[in-house]
């Protein structure tokens, strides 16, 4: 039964943390087979995969790193077929969608440092050409009919989507408990060896062995990778963000910044601030993106916000994946990442298999290994 | 009427909630030259206990009895003391730096605080039993309200059931005010006088105990009372029937009206959302805030006063929102006189002697605290006692990631009313304590505001360029 | 379910669904309700159960209806005003009202 430590058990993966990005694992290695353990924090743990934003997101991802757009979309395609799975598994459904996605522009200056960042990512050599347009007001109003004078047209791109990250979170520990993977919480990882080919992960409550060991506690990550010889540099970031009561349907589209759920609540984001105090909120900061929201879709001046929360990114330095496996510690990797939700779909069923093999796909992954923060350093 | 717009921007103390803690609090630190200001979202002062205490059309002065009339001294004296008192203002918003955010009149304002008294009080304890959501059930402090407030008296086949004095109080008051009870369901388990039968010399001592028993005399003689070990409410549409198993069997009562109550528990959602820290009280079976003698909280500056500082009643509330007060008076204005605390605190010992034995007697049982199966345990994300206690099992272990999981706490009430439920089958599944499961984290704004009002705030340069990109 | 002690004060007219009720000074919306015997004032967003006033303190937000156009109100905390419109509100509300 998942939640009980049992001593001299066996796994053949500790996956370190239990977020979206660890569960995501651990679900692709059991699924190849593998006895997984993960090992989480508490409650009160600061968990992305609480307080994110659910967008399965393309548009502007890549620029700076030519390769992490095409890896973008192979999840972004991949992410019907894993719903799917997960259904049949556990009867629950994460209401993934892909109706293609806006970015709302409030000013004509806002419309074309928007054009710049599209074209300056699209000129970069070896990226993948997916589709992002710039829409005039005319255009945006069709799909959104209930835009507000001020929007002055926006980007889409037909690749956007969105799903219930909540569901997906709970979806995921439902499959695992029914797969009879190992969870572990208020295990929290203080230190890992590794001694006689296995590796020993001292937690909270006791120690864990395993063959290999998947690094995947977000920007815990930073303080972990060095005890296996691995390398993850973080920058964390806040990011708040707004939530209103339940509605009936009037958006068909996820906004990079405002979304309907399927459940109807209205979810607007999100700010960046460097702050790394996860209980800290700024009021000033949520009234910004209340104002924003109105200024985009004002029939929502009236509606009631029930919630507000503040959720700290996991981010790399440079804010592209990190995906690595040791050289000094043969079976031990990272996988790291900001979009753990538009990524959930290749961690499961393109990472897991190569750490199950225990061999990361160079030819897949290479451009993601945190050797590039090294090569920049040196050059 | 005041508005959002005639606020100052800055008060040296700012007090919220009007009930007696609040009330006394506000009349003390004013005649001190405190600038205070008191909000309460209800259209006027007197809290729970006194509620509508200036405007209650219930003229005949024995319905709700003389501690009820006390309370208008209370609030005569809050008034002539200078302090600002707004009414039909909530709080939505306090944080560790004493920025009040609060709204009137569907405006929002953002205002500074040299001090806090937070004096927001009970409510009554969640009373999860299978069709405890429909119309025709409500709370036995509702139909309370009501009678004070409004002058509405019970009507139709009327059950009263739970345990603990309120009930018995609003039974005697629904009488004298000439309505029809047709039972009371005691849901107070039996062996509980054996834990409170150790504290009954002290109650005895206190002034509850004479009127407790005058109460029960006054309504067991026109009421017959049922102990009860389970019960259910029945209907579609709304309440047809309670179901009821004792000693005598199972029994089927129709009714109208279905008015439950086991007790109050502080209102814990503003000190929660303002970093205040919380213990589980296992004697009264709730949250309640780490306090010092002055009733000042972990969070300097913050003080919770009167129930919401741990359930002690509407007496004891106040002299605790003077305690609290004549310590943000000294601490603004070293100079001013106050008065003794040695008499406050010893009439405050006085009220609060006799509490245990009412704690252990009326605490309730755990069968209608922990509910099984589909009884919902989350009226407002209709999430079921089964779900919850089904996640638990599959390894959540806190009300955090539950919500996360289930949206239990997500919908308008915050929590209110399935919080202690969900930490305690959570608690009862892992086989743990509720001080170690801990409870929900709330966040800002603790009562709904639109989003135009949010929009409304002030915004610094910093804050905008954190959200435009 | 409850009656007036005495038909006091002076009475305030409002609408609820359209249909007059005739309401007190003093009244919340939510007590006008109960008052004049309206059984339920919303159905869940969730399950579209119907519900009715549960605590009359603010606490529940099961006394939740539209107030002369704007959805979501606290009933219990309103106090009723001469010619106030009172709607139930069936399952979520309607974004701009
Ligand atoms: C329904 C009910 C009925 C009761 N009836 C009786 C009775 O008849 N007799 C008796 O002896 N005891 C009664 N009690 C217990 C009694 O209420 C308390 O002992 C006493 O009221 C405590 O006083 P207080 O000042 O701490 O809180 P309260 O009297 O509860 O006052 C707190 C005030 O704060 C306001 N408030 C809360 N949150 C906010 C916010 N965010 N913004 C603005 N305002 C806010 C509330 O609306 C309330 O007016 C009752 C309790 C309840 C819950
Ligand atoms: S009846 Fe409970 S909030 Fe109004």
């Amino acid at each position: 039964m998942a939640g009980e430590a049992r001593a001299g058990d066996e796994f053949d993966v500790a996956v370190v943390g239990g977020g979206l990005v660890g569960i995501a694992t651990a679900w692709g290695l059991s699924r190849e087979g593998c006895r997984v353990v993960v090992l989480d924090e508490g409650d009160r743990a600061v968990r992305a995969s609480r307080g994110n934003f659910a967008l399965v997101w393309v548009q502007s991802k890549g620029l700076g790193l030519a390769p992490y757009a095409g890896w973008t979309i192979r999840s972004s395609n991949a992410w019907q077929g894993f719903s799917d799975l997960l259904k049949q598994e556990t009867g629950l459904d994460v209401s993934f969608q892909r109706p293609g996605g806006f970015h709302l522009c409030l000013s004509e200056k806002e419309l074309e440092a928007r054009a710049n960042v599209l074209k300056r990512l699209h000129a970069q050599p070896g990226i993948v050409d997916y589709k992002t347009e710039i829409l005039t007001r005319d255009q945006v109003k069709v799909m959104l009919p209930d835009i507000g004078p001020e929007v002055v047209g926006g980007s889409f791109c037909e690749l956007d989507g969105h799903v219930n990250s909540l569901r997906l979170f709970r979806t995921l520990h439902t499959a695992l408990n029914a797969r009879g993977v190992t969870y572990l919480p208020s295990h929290r990882v203080e230190s890992i060896t590794k001694e006689g080919g296995e590796f020993r992960l001292t937690t909270t409550q006791g120690e864990v062995r395993a063959a290999k060991v998947a690094l995947a506690a977000g920007n815990a990550n930073m303080r972990l990778a060095p005890m296996v010889g691995l390398d993850c540099p973080m920058k964390p970031e806040r990011g708040q963000i707004v939530v209103t009561e339940r509605l009936r349907p009037f958006l068909n589209h996820p906004v990079v910044t405002l979304r309907q759920t399927d459940e109807g609540t209205v979810m607007i984001g999100d700010s960046k601030e460097e702050s790394v105090d996860p209980s800290g909120l700024t009021i000033g900061v949520s009234a910004t993106e209340a104002e924003r929201a109105v200024r985009q879709f004002p029939l929502l001046a009236n509606v009631n916000v029930v919630r507000t929360w503040s959720a700290i990114r996991v981010m790399t330095r440079d804010g592209f994946p990190i995906y690595d496996e040791s050289k000094t510690h043969p079976g031990a990797f990272t996988v790291c990442c900001h979009s753990g939700v538009t990524l959930a779909a290749n961690h499961a069923l393109t990472i897991a298999p190569m750490i199950a093999r225990g061999a990361l796909d160079a030819p897949l992954v290479a451009p993601f290994s945190a050797r590039r923060f090294h090569v920049q350093a040196a050059g | 009427m005041i508005a959002a717009a005639d606020l100052a921007s800055s008060y040296e103390l700012v007090i919220i909630g009007g009930g007696p803690a609040g009330l006394a609090a506000a009349a003390l630190a004013a005649r001190a030259g405190v600038s205070t200001v008191l909000f309460d979202e209800n259209p006027g002062v007197g809290g729970q206990i006194y509620r509508a205490i200036t405007s209650t059309p219930v003229a005949d002065r024995a319905v709700l009895g003389q501690d009820y009339w006390d309370g208008a001294a209370l609030a005569d004296e809050a008034k002539a003391s200078g302090a600002l008192i707004v009414n039909g203002a909530t709080v939505w918003s306090l944080d560790r730096q004493r920025l009040v955010g609060v709204s009137v009149g569907g405006k929002a304002r953002m205002i500074e605080a040299d001090r806090v008294i937070i004096a927001t009080g009970s409510q009554e304890r969640p009373f999860p039993i299978p069709g405890w959501t429909l119309p025709g059930v409500m709370t036995a402090g509702a139909a309370q309200t009501a009678l004070k407030a409004q002058g509405l008296v019970v009507d139709g086949r009327t059950v009263m059931a739970g345990s603990g004095p309120l009930l018995w109080l609003l039974a005697a008051q629904t009488l004298r005010a000439g309505g029809t009870i047709d039972a009371i369901l005691d849901t107070t388990p039996r062996r509980n006088w054996l834990q409170a039968m150790f504290h009954l010399p002290d109650f005895a001592l206190s002034p509850y105990f004479a009127k407790g028993l005058a109460l029960l005399r006054e309504v067991r003689a026109k009421v017959p009372v049922h102990r009860v070990d389970t019960m259910e409410a029945v209907g579609n549409d709304r309440v047809r029937e309670v179901v009821f198993s004792g000693a005598g069997g199972t029994r089927r009562l129709p009714v109208d009206l279905l008015l439950l109550h086991q007790g109050v528990v502080p209102n814990v959602n503003l000190a929660n959302a303002a970093g205040v820290a919380h213990v589980w009280n296992d004697r009264q079976l709730c949250f309640v805030p780490v306090l010092d003698a002055d009733f000042g909280s972990s969070v300097p500056g913050i003080a919770v006063a009167g129930d919401g500082a741990g359930i002690a009643g509407g007496t004891a509330a106040a002299e605790r929102g003077r305690i609290a007060a004549i310590a943000a008076v000294r601490a603004l204005k070293p100079d001013a006189v106050v008065p003794d605390t040695q008499a406050i605190r010893q009439r405050l010992q006085r009220e609060e002697m006799g509490r245990a034995f009412l704690d252990w007697l009326n605490r309730p049982a755990d069968s209608f605290r922990m509910p099984e199966g589909d009884t919902i345990a989350c009226r407002c994300e209709e999430v079921t006692a089964k779900q919850v206690r089904d996640t638990a099992k599959m390894g959540c272990e806190g009300p955090n990631q539950m919500k996360a999981f289930l949206r239990c706490g997500m919908g308008p009430c915050q929590g209110r009313l399935c919080g202690l439920t969900v930490t305690e089958l959570i608690a009862a599944e892992r086989k743990t304590s509720p001080d170690e499961v801990g409870y929900y984290r709330l966040r800002p704004p603790v009562k709904p505001i639109t989003l135009a009002e949010l929009a409304s705030l002030p915004i610094s340069e910093a804050e905008r360029k954190a959200v435009e990109r | 379910m409850f009656k007036r002690l005495a038909e006091k004060g002076p009475a305030i007219a409002i609408t609820v669904d359209g249909r007059k009720v005739t309401a007190r000074v003093g009244d919340t919306v939510a007590a006008a309700l109960l008052a004049a015997g309206i059984d339920h004032c919303r159905t869940t967003p969730v399950t579209g159960a119907p519900r009715a006033p549960y605590c009359l303190m603010g606490v529940c937000f099961d006394c939740l209806v539209t107030v002369d156009g704007v959805g979501s109100r606290q009933g219990c905390l309103i106090p009723v005003r001469e010619g106030m419109k009172v709607e139930t509100q069936l399952g979520r509300r309607e974004a701009g009202r």
